[in-house]
């Protein structure tokens, strides 16, 4: 395609519609007014629409389809809000079952759609994507002839161009030096040739839009690299009081960190001080103050192999609160839950029903039992089943939630000189079941408990590269939004003084500038036409 | 220190109102043409819209003393401090246009704010864990600006649409509008239903079974209109007409629905009386009132989106992600009042760019304004106090 050579001497890309240094208009029906959104430059989309390429440019360069991506991804936003989302609901339970249960029929079709992980949904993500291309080739589509057009604009403006202005007036006898001093006072960038001037302030705030775009693709960008390996980690670590865990996710070739939990603390606010008094009773219960575990962290020696036990080396103490985590490394421990009281130890012994004598007392760690535990004197206790968290299931059958011993339950068989063969006993908390002829039973002896905490493990190497873009963008959001582009020409035609203005926004700057120039000097005030954007 | 800020807020209050009315002299044409009697009372209506900024000013600061924390921490302080930062806009914008026309609407708006903020519970309260951290006052106090500005933009569209709508014939345009003005109504109706019931001291209770399925009291201040679902009502009061559907689980959510009725039947009445006594629809008669230029009116809604969505963007969303990352570990967690704050970020680029690049000037322009204070209010009450997420203390 070949370049159109304007008759100022300019040569212009194939496509333009505004001579880009004197703004003659090159084609029969360019409305000036309205080209000079992007300076009448060539923009691809406008100019190549065969290929196949061209045709997905030229979709991703539309700003409608820009909107109407945008308001797409806000109604489907909008939608996830109206239940609560996968993650939000109680662990544990079925989702299809809870939707419909807690929302009726409507929870279930909400869940049936997929809109229960409405934000992780591929289309979700693949709309993301679209706003994501959309953006950069909108911003390549314009960005860069603007940027050019800009750049070689000249002082002298073509006659067309300056009468299809929207402010625009001719004057006699005007003194140039007086309108150079006062646009210069008004602190506008002033250029003359040949007796025209050409004033110019706030180009930069041109350049806001393109640079607030390459912020958000940077920040989308950064949000997308969490999927990769070793970007990201995301764990939950619970640790009992006086306790060591492995960190997940901490292990490398320098070793792995370990946590102590030495306390975990939590404060209410008291109820009788003053300022709060009315806020705490009005609440009825009580108000947490402060979720605090006091820490130390460890790490392996170099040369720790797996499997083998871990010999600890100190790093260093820390507290940890919510709003305060604890860092190290790259690597941030977050006070995310706790869970008071937890069962610990439970403490039994061995009574005779019929005396009620007791032949010794076994302590049953309850993360770890032991079989069988030997009272001396011939009597001893065996630990048949375990069940930490007990329930009946379906079939009736006693069974265990889980791991966690919230109700211990177990079965016993008492072995003492009186009965050799042993007797069973099913034993649990408030429950102490036997066939009924048991001449021993376990009594319960008291109970140990011990906090938790629940510490989220995070580590992002991502984060730099979000804030960055966040930067960026609202370095570009504001250089677009709090300044603009305001340009006057002034032009010798003929013996006599045109004057043009044009801005890119804010009209009511532009025309209060207008009106202090034409004040100062003998300049005919600029008028307003009808403007054709409306 | 409590009762000197809660006696500055009142005064903050009066004073509004007084600004308002000085407002609304300098555009009554009645007595007076001339330059010099609008500008006068514009003045003053500025002057005493300042000083009644500066009272509130002094409320919040004050109740800061007392309280420990930057009083940005419940419903009652937010939406206050919204309304504050709505009078601190309108200044700045006032400042850069000097439209009286903007005071009278802008500023009852604001107080309509307010006064809706002062029902809710007004007692100083302790900050949960959570929310301890300095990112509160940074990322509450910049949300609030950006909105308040951005509500800047619904008053002028909205002035806009009055302007410019014809009200000789009924449209859809004027139905809406008149729905628009019927909701600032129901809000004064709510504000009147809550004074009156409380006034008169009128309770009734439930008794219904909470989601651990144990029976809870729950206690009314106005006659039930909506039960709680499978509740029983223990006195012999004006009986449900009907049961809130078991879906909406929020706290007290059937309270919540009940009182939200009210409101509307409130509003649908003094809707009515005005109707009655202005005998035309009531933005027709606020027309004549409207005098400002079409096209200035414009511009100052597209300057606030302007200047209020940078400030929105940077508080409601960059230092909510910064807060986030350090309180919850994450910046991002799809939270509904995340999500919403999103979707009002969204909804503003969108605004833009339909003006900048599509040229949606003039009354399209004006009614996007409008939908986006909708979605900003939207966001402060009903994602607080109907959808149930982490800033349902709020």
């Amino acid at each position: 395609m070949q370049s159109i050579t304007c008759e100022c001497g300019h040569s212009n890309p194939y496509g333009t519609s505004l001579c880009q240094a004197c703004g003659k208009p090159l084609q029969q029906d360019v409305e000036v007014l309205s080209s000079m959104r992007y300076e009448g430059s060539a923009r691809r989309s406008q100019t190549y629409k065969q290929t196949f390429v061209d045709r997905v440019w030229n979709f991703f360069s539309s700003v409608k389809v820009g909107v109407w991506l945008i308001v797409i991804i806000l109604v489907a936003a909008a939608i996830g809000t109206i239940f609560p989302q996968e993650t939000f609901i109680p662990p544990n339970v079925d989702p299809a079952a809870h939707y419909e249960s807690e929302y009726g029929t409507l929870g279930l079709i909400y869940y049936l759609l997929g809109f229960h992980n409405l934000y992780g949904s591929w289309w979700f993500i693949l709309l993301l994507g679209m706003l994501g291309l959309s953006i950069i080739i909108a911003s390549l589509d314009r960005g860069i002839p603007l940027y050019k057009a800009l750049k070689t604009q000249r002082v002298t403006r073509h006659d067309q161009f300056m009468k299809k202005q929207r402010l625009f007036s001719k004057s006699h006898d005007v003194e140039l030096e007086e309108i150079k001093y006062t646009l210069e006072s008004l602190r506008y960038k002033v250029r003359e040739e040949n007796g025209n001037l050409f004033a110019e302030k706030g180009r930069f705030s041109r350049w806001g839009a393109y640079v607030n775009h390459v912020g958000l693709i940077i920040f989308l960008t950064g949000a997308m690299l969490r999927f990769f390996p070793g970007m990201y980690v995301d764990d939950i670590l619970w640790v009992r009081e006086g306790e060591k865990a492995s960190i997940p996710g901490t292990a490398s070739d320098e070793g792995q960190y370990y946590l102590e939990n030495n306390k975990f603390i939590l404060e209410m606010y008291d109820k009788q001080e003053k300022k709060f008094n009315s806020a705490l009773s009005s609440v009825g219960g009580e108000v947490a103050k402060n979720y605090q575990s006091n820490v130390t962290l460890y790490k392996t020696k170099e040369n720790h192999t797996a499997g083998a036990d871990p010999e600890l080396v100190k790093v260093k103490d820390g507290e940890i609160r919510v709003n305060e985590p604890f860092k190290f490394d790259s690597f941030a421990l977050y006070q995310t839950d706790f869970k008071l009281n937890e069962f610990y130890k439970m403490s039994f012994e061995l009574e005779e029903k019929a005396t009620g004598k007791k032949f010794g007392k076994l302590t049953v760690d309850l993360h770890d039992p032991e079989t069988e535990y030997d009272l001396g004197n011939g009597y001893k206790v065996k630990i048949e089943e375990y069940f930490p968290n007990f329930i009946l299931n379906e079939h009736k059958q006693p069974s265990t939630v889980n791991n966690l011993p919230d109700n211990p339950a177990f079965v016993f068989s008492m072995y003492s000189p009186k009965v050799p063969q042993g007797e069973k006993a099913f034993v649990g908390i408030q429950k102490n079941i036997d066939s009924g002829d048991n001449q021993f039973k376990m009594s319960f002896a008291g109970i140990e408990t011990k906090n938790l905490t629940a510490l989220t493990v995070r580590k992002d190497h991502t984060l730099w590269i979000i804030a960055l873009g966040g930067i960026i963008f609202m370095i570009g959001v504001t250089q677009g939004l709090y300044w603009n582009y305001r340009r006057i020409w002034i032009k010798q035609n003929h013996g006599e003084v045109w004057a043009a203005a044009h801005t890119n926004k804010n009209w009511y700057g532009l025309k209060k500038d207008v009106e202090f120039l034409s004040n100062k000097t003998n300049l005919t005030p600029l008028e307003e036409k009808e403007s054709d954007s409306k | 220190m409590a009762e000197i800020s809660s006696t500055l807020l009142y005064s903050a209050f009066i004073i509004y109102l007084f600004s308002t009315l000085f407002f609304a002299m300098s555009i009554s044409d009645k007595k007076n043409k001339d330059a010099d009697h609008t500008k006068k009372w514009g003045k003053i209506g500025f002057i005493s819209s300042c000083i009644g900024f500066t009272a509130q000013l002094g409320y919040f600061i004050t109740r800061w003393m007392a309280s420990g924390h930057a009083p940005v921490s419940n419903l009652f302080e937010f939406t206050t401090f919204f309304g504050m930062m709505m009078v601190l806009a309108f200044i700045i914008l006032y400042a850069i246009y000097r439209t009286n026309g903007l005071g009278v609407f802008a500023m009852p708006v604001a107080l309509l704010v307010i006064a809706y903020a002062s029902m809710f519970p007004r007692d100083i309260s302790p900050l949960i864990p959570a929310l301890q951290s300095d990112w509160l006052k940074i990322h509450v106090t910049t949300a609030a600006l950006g909105e308040g500005i951005l509500a800047i933009s619904f008053v002028s569209g909205l002035l806009y649409l009055i302007r410019t709508v014809d009200q000789t014939v009924a449209s859809k345009k004027t139905l809406w509008l008149e729905i628009i003005l019927y909701s600032l109504i129901a809000v004064v109706g709510f504000i009147v239903v809550s004074l009156g019931f409380k006034g008169a001291g009128y309770q009734t209770a439930f008794e219904m079974m909470n989601e651990q399925n144990q029976p809870v009291k729950v206690v009314y201040d106005m006659p039930a209109i909506a039960g709680p679902s499978n509740g029983e009502q223990l006195d012999n009061s004006f009986g449900p007409l009907f049961s809130t559907p078991s879906w909406m689980n929020g706290v007290d959510a059937s309270i919540k629905l009940n009182t939200f009725i009210w409101s509307l039947i409130a509003g649908a009445v003094l809707y009515g009386l005005l109707r009655l006594i202005l005998r035309k629809r009531i933005a027709a008669a606020l027309q004549s009132k409207v005098n400002m230029k079409p096209d200035l009116l414009d511009e100052i809604s597209y300057r606030a989106v302007a200047i209020g969505f940078p400030i929105f963007t940077l508080g409601a969303l960059i230092f909510a992600m910064i807060w986030a990352q350090q309180a919850w570990s994450r910046f991002w967690g799809w939270d509904p009042k995340e999500v919403w704050a999103l979707i009002t970020f969204l909804f503003y680029a969108a605004f833009l760019h339909l003006r900048l690049s599509r040229g949606w000037h003039g009354e399209k322009s004006a009614w996007l304004c409008v939908l986006g204070f909708w979605i900003i209010t939207f966001n402060l009450i009903a994602v607080n106090l109907v959808l149930v997420g982490l800033h349902s203390y709020a």
